[in-house]
């Protein structure tokens, strides 16, 4: 397949504007102002079957067309580079490698909503790809594809860009427009769905680094030939964020429904340290995992990740062999967002540290056998009965890894301590500690 | 007009309600925490989580707007296992001190715990998380941030109603905690309505804590005296006590808020100076009598002046601070029973009284002027009284609630009214006038009378006597009624109804409107 969104591997230079021009770029902003009505660019997005690569798959074309067409109020885009998902590192290398793409999908899809002012929001880890982006964006501007007037078509859009202070919670499209308000990341309550009212009030159009990198190939190859790649309802090239312990970890673009066993033996090298496969989480740390044997079959798009019992995400694969203590990866996922959740909610605030404190209790051999039905009894009860999902991010992988690994959990009770650590309570040495070089980017 | 299902019972709602309010009106309550209907919805609770049925998840009642068709319910499995679920979030972190917490008895997490939930924690004690105690955070209150549930109606509070923002989220997660700005503590005049608003004991009064337990005190509805708004209030009292103010919702003057210094205006009113008994003026100190020798002396005095130099020579000077029904019987015996013109009101606030803002506070301290001006009794009027006492016309003067020594200042006053022959003083007090007076008679005090107050607006509320005025002291209605007899022989209905009754029917501006009818958010005057 050819490379779509990681085409920096082939063109190094592609991040600089002349020669991202030199390779076609800009022509799809080209072609989408002048040769496109605004419906007739959301009506190609809508027919590519786009959907959103933040994690939640919604339809791009869909949510544009959410956008109030005589809206009195200024309308927003924005651009959501918040990357925070645990094993997920895909928008860093775009932004980093090829920004230019990234703009001309902003531009596009201001021009398919009418906005004029869009927002790139980094997460407050990446100074260095705000920095190139910003670089970028000047470029850009001297060249007339950013600002007023753009290529003499009349329409004007200019790009603010804006860091977070670094919370997990800022990539919540909601939790996003706050903090760009300048307030705490509390997610909002919808509706108000932020097509009504998002940044400031107005309407707004929150869309993934990656989803709008795409945008520019669609406009320019047409919706048909994006519907090729892959599955008619979940098409497209995708990033993979492979990590963990595979021989070849690193980012790679494969085509919607490439099968999990081949990006984890074939793309990956296989399995580290010659062991055997555990587990696998599919789409970063905020669903159920998949054990071994079910990766065996799983497709990655998003719709056959979801008929398996687990989300694709982000496309963050974390791949853990079998001398992988699953309590203790349940355990850091745990840590992970009672420490990242907002504390807005009742149930994601007080549940989140509790099943943490459970589980610290469990890996250090120190639970008991009936924490695993309070752990289950408390995850659903956070599920579902918050504003946002953060809740539900840590009640999937709960219910996953002591629903799939529960005799581990056991082990660890049965034992009071944890079977994968030495009596000092150690984890053996990383034997994979030094990676071999992959061809990954 | 939709209709829906609350239930298994269906009911026609206003357009645009929530389903708390919906419910409400159903007589179904659904719990909740951070909802407040005078603050913004945020939504963060979850203690109103509902069934809605064809809605996948459960739904928060404060964001879900009525529907027509709509079927709710609040008693579902569901419900049920939602509610006990916040619930036992709620407490895991909460340090569960109840008895030497200040809020219990009017704790909702007390409260819905004993409804919903009553069920013991799965989560060991040792585990919870510490914060701040017994954190002064400036004005008169005081926060425990173990105790908060962070609802955000405090901080809402200051942002939307105030304006002021005083109080902040920090932290994250259950580390979260509510505190101000560093180094600028709460400086606030409306910040006690936080303690009010706070569902726990997370934000308690300075004044309050410690001194009561909530069940002993009764509460009954009035009306503010602090100022010329009128807040509509409930006294909080026990064995003659005021031990709080709490504003009581009134749509038409204060709405769910009242400021700090009407809520402890209540303090001067227990004084040590209060008066128990009536005094005369025996040589050169105050004497107490019985009511009847004072009235009998007060009227020898009235009747012999009269006699003398004519009714005129006999005037009365009503302060706002008197009630509708206290300066209608006063204006009607001075007017009809003495035969006497010369009447003024009295509105004077302390120089270093807290100006108008754009919230509640009123720069005029008088609780009713207007009803005064509807009256016909003018602040306006003194100049010609004191006039009038300085051309011997005018030798006697009645003065009720009106403290025209501390207003004037004592050389003025002596200026103005030092050559008086008799001054008759009606108060709750010994104050700077009354000790000036020949006769000094104890009256009740707001939270001791029935009555009513015509705030800047026009708007005529009551007010409800909570408890017995202290010592032999009386509503000043009843002294009034009790003096007409002794001058005239005719009995009066010494009752603030009564006396409402005849102003009503007598007094264009009051035309129309009954005691009763007045309802606990008041009437508009008719002009």
């Amino acid at each position: 397949m050819e490379r779509i969104l990681t085409r920096w591997l082939d063109i190094p230079d592609i991040r600089r504007l002349d020669v991202y021009e030199a390779n076609g770029g800009y022509q799809a902003l080209r072609k989408a102002l002048f040769d496109m009505k605004p419906e007739e660019i959301i009506n190609e997005v809508k027919n590519s079957n786009l959907r959103g690569r933040g994690g939640a798959a919604f339809p791009t074309g869909t949510k544009w067309s959410f956008i109030p067409k005589d809206s009195k109020k200024p309308v927003y885009l924005c651009c959501n580079a918040d990357e925070s998902e645990p094993g997920t590192f895909a928008n860093r290398y775009q932004l980093e490698f090829d920004p230019h793409q990234v703009l001309e999908g902003i531009l596009i899809a201001c021009r398919a909503v009418n906005a004029h002012v869009a927002y790139m929001y980094f997460r407050g880890e990446f100074t260095h790809q705000k920095r190139t982006v910003e670089g970028a964006i000047a470029e850009a501007r001297a060249k007339g594809y950013i600002g007023k007037n753009i290529m003499g078509s009349g329409f004007d859009v200019e790009i603010y860009t804006h860091r977070g202070a670094g919370a997990y919670i800022c990539g919540e499209e909601t939790g996003l427009l706050e903090s760009l308000e300048g307030k705490r990341a509390y997610p909002r309550n919808r509706p108000p769905f932020p097509a009504i009212q998002g940044a400031f009030g107005c309407p707004t159009v929150v869309n993934n680094v990656e989803t709008l990198s795409n945008v520019p190939w669609i406009i320019k190859k047409g919706a048909d030939w994006y519907r090729s790649i892959g599955p008619e309802k979940s098409p497209g090239p995708k990033l993979f964020c492979l990590s963990g312990h595979v021989n070849k970890p690193g980012l790679y673009e494969l085509p919607m429904g490439f099968p999990l066993k081949d990006l984890i033996y074939d793309v990956g090298g296989g399995i580290s340290d010659g062991r055997k496969l555990k587990a696998v989480i599919p789409g970063g740390a905020s669903f159920p995992p998949f054990t071994a044997e079910e990766a065996e079959k799983v497709m990655m798009d998003f719709d056959s990740v979801r008929a398996a019992g687990s989300l694709m995400g982000t496309a963050g694969v974390m791949v853990m062999h079998d001398d992988t203590c699953m309590v203790d990866v349940l355990r850091t996922i745990a840590h992970f967002f009672h420490h990242e959740s907002c504390g807005q909610c009742t149930p994601c605030r007080e549940g989140c540290g509790w099943i943490e404190k459970l589980m610290i209790d469990m890996e250090a051999g120190r639970g008991k056998v009936s924490d695993l039905d309070v752990m289950l009894n408390v995850a659903s009860n956070m599920e579902g009965n918050t504003i946002c999902v953060l809740a539900d991010s840590l009640a999937m992988p709960t219910r996953g890894f002591i629903t799939k690994f529960r005799s581990e959990f056991e082990d660890h009770v049965r034992l009071g301590r944890c079977p994968f650590r030495d009596r000092d309570g150690r984890l053996a040495p990383p034997a994979h500690a030094a990676y071999q070089e992959g061809d990954h980017a | 007009m939709p209709k829906l299902t609350i239930d298994g019972k269906e009911i026609e709602v206003a357009d645009g309600l929530n389903l708390i309010q919906a419910a409400d009106q159903a007589g179904i309550e659904i719990p909740h925490y951070c909802y407040h209907p005078g603050l913004s919805i945020v939504g963060n609770c979850r203690m109103c989580l509902v069934e809605v049925e064809k809605a996948p998840k459960l739904q928060i009642a404060c964001n879900t707007r009525v529907a027509e068709g709509m079927v709710v319910h609040t008693r579902s499995a569901r419900t049920r296992t939602a509610q006990k679920a916040v619930l036992e979030f709620l407490l895991i972190n909460h340090p569960i001190d109840c008895p030497v917490c200040d809020q219990a008895g009017e704790c909702k997490l007390q409260d819905y715990y004993m409804d919903y939930d009553q069920q013991p924690s799965r989560f060991s004690l040792g585990k919870k998380n510490k914060k701040g105690k017994a954190i002064d955070i400036g004005s008169d209150v005081m926060l425990d941030q173990e105790r908060c549930i962070l609802c955000a109606r405090c901080t809402r509070f200051f942002d939307e109603i105030t304006h002021t923002s005083e109080l902040a989220i920090f932290g994250r997660g259950d580390h979260n905690v509510i505190d101000h700005w560093p180094g600028k503590p709460i400086n606030n005049k409306y910040a006690v309505n936080v303690v009010d608003i706070c569902p726990v004991g997370a934000l308690t009064e300075k004044d309050f804590r410690f001194r009561m337990r909530v069940w002993y005190l009764h509460r009954t509805p009035s009306v503010c005296a602090g100022c010329e708004r009128g807040c509509s209030i409930d006294i909080h009292h026990h064995r003659g006590r005021v031990y709080r103010y709490k504003p009581r919702h009134n749509p038409d003057v204060n709405g769910y808020w009242m400021c700090d210094e009407g809520r402890h205006s209540f303090v001067a009113l227990q004084s040590e100076s209060r008066l128990t008994t009536p005094l005369f003026q025996s040589g050169d100190r105050m004497a107490a009598e019985g009511w009847q020798p004072a009235l009998e002396r007060a009227a020898a005095r009235i009747m012999e002046i009269g006699r003398t130099s004519g009714a005129n020579a006999i005037g009365a000077v009503i302060g706002a601070q008197a009630t509708n029904e206290e300066a209608y019987a006063l204006k009607r015996l001075v007017k009809t029973t003495i035969g006497s013109d010369r009447i003024a009101g009295l509105c004077w606030s302390p120089p270093d009284a807290s100006g108008d803002d754009n919230l509640l506070i009123r720069a005029n301290k008088n609780p009713n002027l207007r009803g005064l001006e509807a009256l016909g009794i003018s602040p306006q009027n003194l100049d010609q009284l004191s006039a009038s006492v300085a051309a011997g016309q005018l030798k006697m003067l009645i003065v009720l609630r009106a403290d025209l020594v501390r207003a004037l200042g004592e050389q003025e006053f002596l200026k103005r009214f030092g050559a008086l022959d008799y001054m008759l003083v009606l108060d709750t007090d010994a104050n700077e006038t009354g000790q000036m007076a020949n006769q000094l008679w104890p009256i009740a005090a707001f939270p001791e009378i029935d009555g009513s107050f015509t705030n800047f607006k026009g708007r005529v509320q009551r007010l409800q006597s909570a408890f017995a005025p202290p010592g032999q002291a009386l509503s000043a209605v009843e002294v009034i009624a009790r003096l007409g007899r002794q001058l005239d022989g005719n009995e009066r209905v010494g009752s603030a109804e009564a006396v409402f009754a005849e102003m009503a029917a007598e007094e264009p501006a009051f035309k129309g409107l009954s005691f009763g009818g007045l309802g606990p958010h008041g009437r508009d005057l008719v002009a």
